[in-house]
């Protein structure tokens, strides 16, 4: 097994700079905590840039492989994931603001980073999210409606995470990357050729959970991929409210590799995922991936991004835009036209129909169903209680009739 | 007298602002709780006024949040942690329980552990899992704690000053669905004790009590019971840990009739407590068993089903005629 990392295997450009802002922090916390945001990141994977162009580097030589195969029309296909993502999070977080849903966490900005990664499974690895992974549930096959029940509040999940080998959203910070690490444990103990790759953000890192998750995992050599995505922000904090380290080189301390990738290259995301997972397969244990991106929206729907971040950063990002750099990459090499794009258009817009038709039409459920799912087995109070509501409410139906 | 309408969120912001102000010590930890002013502002303008040494934001860690409050206790400082919603105080339960409830014990009464721990709490708000629990029942049971809940502006206003003077840990349970109703608040008032239940409207037939959210739904089931010649008395109980025993048999040695109200499962509830309590200090005077009315020994439900879930108007007036026909 190899211990030693990517990360630390390679010179990295600015690591350097990174211990000096550390080590002047003891001093200024604050003051050096901003040094940091306006460094320049270190070694990023990346294979499109954002004009679009594909670049080969010492930096992604080790992955490059791992897209060898990748033709013009899977670039296609993952643009068009990338796309109808995009869409389906535009219909929703516009079905919360007409009511039909009560709150929205939205993916705009981080569709590469869960198409990329989404793609590089094979149908028997297994998906731990946390709440705002739509893109990967979209890889995994899920409907996209079933992801839509929660935030109307007719359910707590409402889908089978054995259909599609996606577990149920997690909304409790960090908690899904013990689960990913024990289901991985399993993987193991049944010589399975499968891999488990388990979702968290950036502020999810500070979570003892996640902690305990990079060393159960490391010490049972667990076939499981940690891909955080840091998308800069925790509701209002930023990254330097949760960490003095980039977030890839923690791995090393707990024995793994750690590699941070540009998170809006769908195509460094798709390569350096499967590496990983295949590292995982093989018996090698656990990678953390950083995916490097931006969320472009709000937390939720329910969040005023103006309270704590500036527009200047917000546009800086625009510029960096995965679905952009996708599409100016397939126009100059001849990838797709413009009739393609305008295809997919009216493909993603029928989708977005259906969506909301669905969401308008799900019904709520039954009162009784409070009281369903409790237990696997019965149990004698919710039995009783069960007994006593439903003849609570007959009693109103009584007097209804009575009248 | 200077009596100002506010917003219960707006009085605990004030209530912060001035323990910030009366006491150097006293810090605001929590995720958020700066720029943004927590998400629903009850921090609001505090680290603006107050600087990030006072108004601390945190790394996303409860179990990080609640053990440095710990330290900076041992240290000196009274810690006012915001946990952001009922269903994330748990990564910080293992501190709470194994080390800040019992650390004044363990050491014989020489340390103190002033560190207020405010969770926005209970249903109401349409939310999506984990941001509607009712979980009182499990601090209250936990010897060394202190656990409370105002139900209006002036008890949120002086009631959070109060567990800020506390040598004790105080778990303060905000009602996040009335944080927006507003109320009169005396600033100038001598405050009430913070351990004392108050009788939130006077009856005779029967004594309802209840705390934070429910107060507002039991105050207004005694107004529609009066319309049907019920005297209803409502005793707002405020601490759950103690209970004002005392305050509450007083009630109901008048009206011989209770009923506790939360919206916490009944099963092994604050209310399951008070019930045997007060059927063992009042078994003469009842004329009816002590009922209880509040959630269901199953999880919260999804946003769609709260309304059924929640005890409201009708349930609490059912549980008055059960009552009563004894
Ligand atoms: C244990 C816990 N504490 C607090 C919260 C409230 N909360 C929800 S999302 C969030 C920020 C998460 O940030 P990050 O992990 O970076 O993921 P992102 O939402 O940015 O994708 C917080 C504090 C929670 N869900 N769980």
């Amino acid at each position: 097994m190899t211990v030693e990392s990517t990360a630390a295997r390679k010179p990295r450009r600015s690591s350097g700079t990174k211990r000096a802002a550390g080590a002047a922090s003891a001093a200024k916390p604050a003051a050096a905590a901003t040094a940091q945001t306006q460094d320049a990141v270190p070694q990023l994977v990346q294979m499109l840039t954002p004009e679009g162009d594909r670049v080969e580097n010492a930096d992604n030589a080790e992955f490059a492989p791992f897209v060898a195969d990748i033709t013009t029309e899977d670039l296609r296909g993952l643009y068009r994931d990338m796309v109808m993502t995009r869409r389906f999070d535009g219909e929703a977080t516009a079905l919360q603001r007409q009511g039909e849903l009560g709150l929205w966490a939205s993916l705009l900005g981080q569709e590469a980073a869960q198409i990329g990664s989404g793609r590089a499974l094979n149908d028997e690895d297994y998906v731990f999210p946390t709440y705002r992974e739509h893109g990967v549930a979209w890889c995994r096959g899920v409907d996209p409606t079933n992801l839509l029940g929660m935030f109307r509040g007719v359910n707590h999940g409402g889908w089978d995470p054995n259909t599609n080998n996606f577990h149920l959203y997690t909304i409790v910070i960090g908690s899904q990357t013990l689960h990913a690490t024990g289901y991985a444990m399993g993987v193991a103990k049944d010589g399975a050729d499968a891999a488990v790759i388990a979702y968290f953000g950036d502020g999810a890192s500070s979570q003892g959970d996640v902690m305990e998750a990079f060393n159960f995992s490391a010490v049972y050599n667990s076939p499981v991929v940690f891909f955080c995505q840091n998308n800069q922000w925790a509701i209002s904090e930023p990254t330097e409210r949760q960490m003095r380290v980039p977030l890839y080189q923690r791995a090393q301390g707990f024995g793994f590799p750690g590699v941070r990738v540009d998170g809006n290259d769908v195509l460094a995301c798709l390569a350096v995922t499967r590496w990983a997972l295949d590292r995982a397969r093989r018996g090698e244990g656990p990678t953390l991936i950083e995916a490097f991106t931006y969320r472009m929206g709000a937390h939720t729907t329910s969040d005023d991004p103006t309270k704590y971040r500036r527009d200047e950063e917000t546009a800086a990002w625009e510029s960096k835009d995965p679905i952009l750099r996708l599409k100016a990459h397939l126009l100059a090499t001849g990838g797709a036209d413009e009739a393609y794009f305008a295809e997919l258009e009216a493909e993603s817009e029928a989708m977005g129909k259906r969506v909301r038709e669905a969401v308008r039409s799900m019904p709520d459920p039954d009162t009784m169903a409070i009281f369903e799912n409790v237990y696997a087995d019965g149990h004698a109070l919710v039995d009783e209680e069960r007994a006593q509501f439903a003849a609570y409410l007959a009693s109103f139906e009584a007097t209804e009739e009575g009248h | 007298m200077a009596a100002l309408k506010m917003s219960i969120a707006k009085a605990l912001n004030e209530s912060l602002r001035k323990a910030l102000e009366q006491d150097p010590k006293v810090l605001i930890m929590g995720e958020d709780v700066g720029k943004l002013g927590g998400v629903f502002r009850i921090t609001d303008g505090l680290q603006k006024d107050f600087g990030e040494e006072r108004v601390i934001d945190t790394p996303l860690a409860e179990s990080g949040i609640v053990g440095t409050a710990i330290g900076l206790a041992l240290r000196g400082y009274r810690p006012v942690v915001e946990i952001q919603f009922d269903g994330f105080v748990f990564p910080a339960y293992d501190q709470i329980v194994t080390q800040l409830a019992k650390m004044h014990a363990r050491s014989l009464g020489k340390i103190k552990m002033p560190v207020v721990i405010r969770i926005p709490y209970a249903g109401g708000i349409g939310a999506v899992e984990h941001h509607s629990e009712s979980p009182e029942a499990l601090f209250a049971h936990v010897p060394g704690l202190k656990v409370v809940s105002p139900s209006n502006a002036s008890d949120a206003y002086w009631m959070l000053q109060q567990a800020i003077l506390s040598d004790d840990p105080v778990i303060f349970f905000e009602p996040k669905r009335r944080y927006w109703d507003k109320g009169d608040v005396d600033v100038d008032a001598i405050p009430y004790p913070l351990h004392k239940a108050r009788v939130a409207r006077e009856g005779s037939d029967i004594t309802l009590a209840a705390y934070g959210p429910m107060v507002k739904v039991c105050l207004e089931a005694a107004a529609a019971a009066a319309e049907e010649g019920k005297s209803v008395e409502v005793v707002d109980l405020r601490s759950m840990s103690p209970v004002d025993f005392d305050g509450l048999q007083a009630s109901v040695e008048k009206t011989r009739r209770l009923v506790v109200v939360h919206e916490a499962p009944v099963f092994l509830g604050v209310g399951s407590e008070i019930a045997a309590r007060i059927t063992e200090r009042c078994f003469y005077h009842l004329e009816a068993p002590v009922l209880r009315v509040g959630g269901f020994h199953a999880p919260y439900p999804p946003a769609r089903l709260e309304d059924e879930y929640l005890p409201g108007l009708d349930r609490v007036l059912d549980a008055v005629d059960r009552s009563l026909a004894y």
